[in-house]
């Protein structure tokens, strides 16, 4: 005999009760939200409520944008922040690594550098610029110095931390069989660290995007950062929102790599 | 191969963890250790396989190790320990990879290895794709992959389910059958103890000492008879008796903590 053949009463459905807190894909939702925003942006200002002057319309941004293009403007000022990122990143970052890494396996290391680099951390880098222009000079070295420095401590703790947090399991693992250090270094800690030094790319990529922006506006003739000074300076609000445009590409290009990068190198996970 | 602890000491700081462990593990034994939680069983089997160094006094080992061997006290952890980031096979090969080994052996341990644990089909596969058990038995082939001359299992079988704890039970025994692979295996589970071990080293709660060494007569082949079941339940029960009273108190003393 089945179990639900037996009589039953009064037998009530039982209510359900386990609706939302369900997250769901809503695909085409942000496209919308962004068609919405530039079309809602582009009525203020062909219904005058807002003056093109304090806030150009899209349409004038992208046409400021596509006038960059045309003259070549755009390319030269983007190669020249280009440059000072990833040579200022790339300073920044080796540095950092290394650092980062002896403090992550070096009792000593983590003894002196823990305290300096909790010191030297929260200084706004961009109040070190005058230094050192005073130290390199106007040209790139003061802003590669400027990218590197402030790249340099987020790259120390991300690095540090990440290999704090390789669990200690896989280590004595590895010396349980006899690996020597350096393989143990190689083939464990630099893998198990790798998520959270990626992490830390993308803050320092953020960072890097952030000082080239203030180091341009400080001294330099090309570059993103002088464009959109210059613009505001001449009251070209379309060209400076452009300028401003082309740094949020410039972010979304930089994020869209290195997530490239994270999905090549941990696909494990 | 037979190892010699002697006059054992351990703490960390203030904390005296083991205090006065002489034990010697007999060559082709299974030794179980048990003891409540916290009286060292892990540190003693950390300190035997050469990863804690003790406070004070000795382990060493002697005797012969079996033809091939790459790393004679070996490892079988709770956790697996398996890299994330590495098949099944790689995981196998990370323990062979700084032997000079020719290609050829490297390639057939792993593969003998892989095999005897069936999981040859997914060498290709990462951990996590796999379920726990045949997580364990990735760790066991690597264990194998370098011919071992004595085994240090640390509580191997408390992170599965019973099903498979029972399946891996099996392949232990098959496997000591075949090996005759000297091992020390720490438990809190007196029935893994009991259907494994030879001999029973009861730990008393922290600082962990030697309290009683059980022998269990009953052939490992020969537990599951009905025969035997009168002697295991009797060895069970003294067991039992044996760490009760030090596991309320051992439980009581971490609550409070």
């Amino acid at each position: 005999m089945p179990d639900t053949s037996l009589p039953v009463a009064s037998a009530q459905p039982v209510r359900f009760r386990g609706g939302g807190f369900t997250v769901r894909t809503h695909r085409w939702a942000a496209l919308l939200a962004f068609a919405v925003l530039i079309a809602v942006w582009e009525s203020t200002n062909r219904f005058g409520l807002v003056s093109a002057l304090f806030l150009p319309p899209p349409s004038a941004v992208a046409k400021a944008l596509g006038a960059m293009v045309a003259d070549g403007s755009l390319w030269q000022h983007l190669k020249a922040s280009l440059m000072r990122i990833g040579v200022g990143w790339a300073m920044g970052t080796v540095g950092g690594m290394a650092v980062g890494f002896a403090m992550g396996i070096g009792s000593v290391a983590r003894a002196v550098g823990v305290p300096l680099v909790s010191a030297f951390f929260p200084i706004p880098k961009i109040a070190l610029l005058p230094l050192f222009i005073l130290w390199f000079g106007i040209g790139e070295p003061s802003k590669f110095a400027t990218i590197g420095f402030g790249v340099f401590f987020p790259t120390v703790i991300a690095t540090y931390s990440a290999i704090d947090s390789v669990p200690r399991n896989l280590i004595r693992m590895a010396q349980s069989f006899g690996l020597p250090w350096a393989s143990i270094l190689r083939k464990i800690v630099l893998p198990g660290a790798l998520p959270g030094i990626l992490a830390g790319f993308r803050i320092t990529a953020s960072i890097a995007l952030i000082l080239v922006v203030a180091a341009e506006m400080i001294g330099a003739e090309y570059g993103i950062g002088a464009f959109v000074l210059t613009a505001g300076n001449l009251m070209l609000t379309d060209q400076l929102l452009a300028g401003v445009l082309v740094l949020s590409l410039l972010g979304l290009a930089i994020g869209t790599v290195l997530s490239i990068l994270e999905r090549r190198l941990l696909k494990w996970r | 191969m037979r190892l010699i602890i002697k006059d054992l000491c351990h703490r960390y700081d203030d904390l005296v963890v083991l205090e006065g462990i002489d034990l010697t593990v007999r060559e082709g034994e299974v030794l179980a250790v048990i003891g409540p939680s916290g009286c060292g069983k892990s540190t003693l089997l950390g300190i035997a396989g050469g990863i804690v160094a003790p406070t004070s006094g000795t382990v060493e080992v002697a005797g012969d190790t079996p033809d091939g061997c790459l790393n004679p006290v070996t490892f079988i952890f709770q956790d697996f320990a398996l890299l994330p980031w590495r098949s099944v096979e790689d995981n196998v090969a990370l323990v062979l990879e700084h032997h000079p080994l020719p290609a050829a052996e490297r390639r057939e341990r792993i593969e003998a290895g892989l095999r005897r644990m069936g999981l040859w089909d997914f060498r290709k596969a990462l951990p996590k794709q796999l379920s726990g058990g045949m997580r364990q038995r990735v760790g066991i082939a690597r264990a194998l992959a370098v011919r071992p001359a004595m085994l240090l299992l640390d509580e191997p079988l408390s992170a599965l389910d019973a099903q498979t704890r029972e399946l891996l039970m099996e392949d232990f025994l098959a496997l000591w059958q075949r090996e005759r692979t000297t091992a020390l295996y720490v438990t809190h589970n007196l029935d893994e103890a009991l259907r494994l071990a030879d001999r029973v080293v009861v730990l008393s709660r922290r600082p962990g000492r030697l309290r009683e060494i059980v022998t269990i007569e009953e052939p490992r082949d020969q537990r599951l008879q009905p025969s035997a079941q009168a002697h295991l339940a009797e060895v069970r029960d003294r067991l039992w008796h044996l760490i009760r009273a030090e596991a309320q108190l051992a439980d009581r003393e971490i609550a409070n903590a």
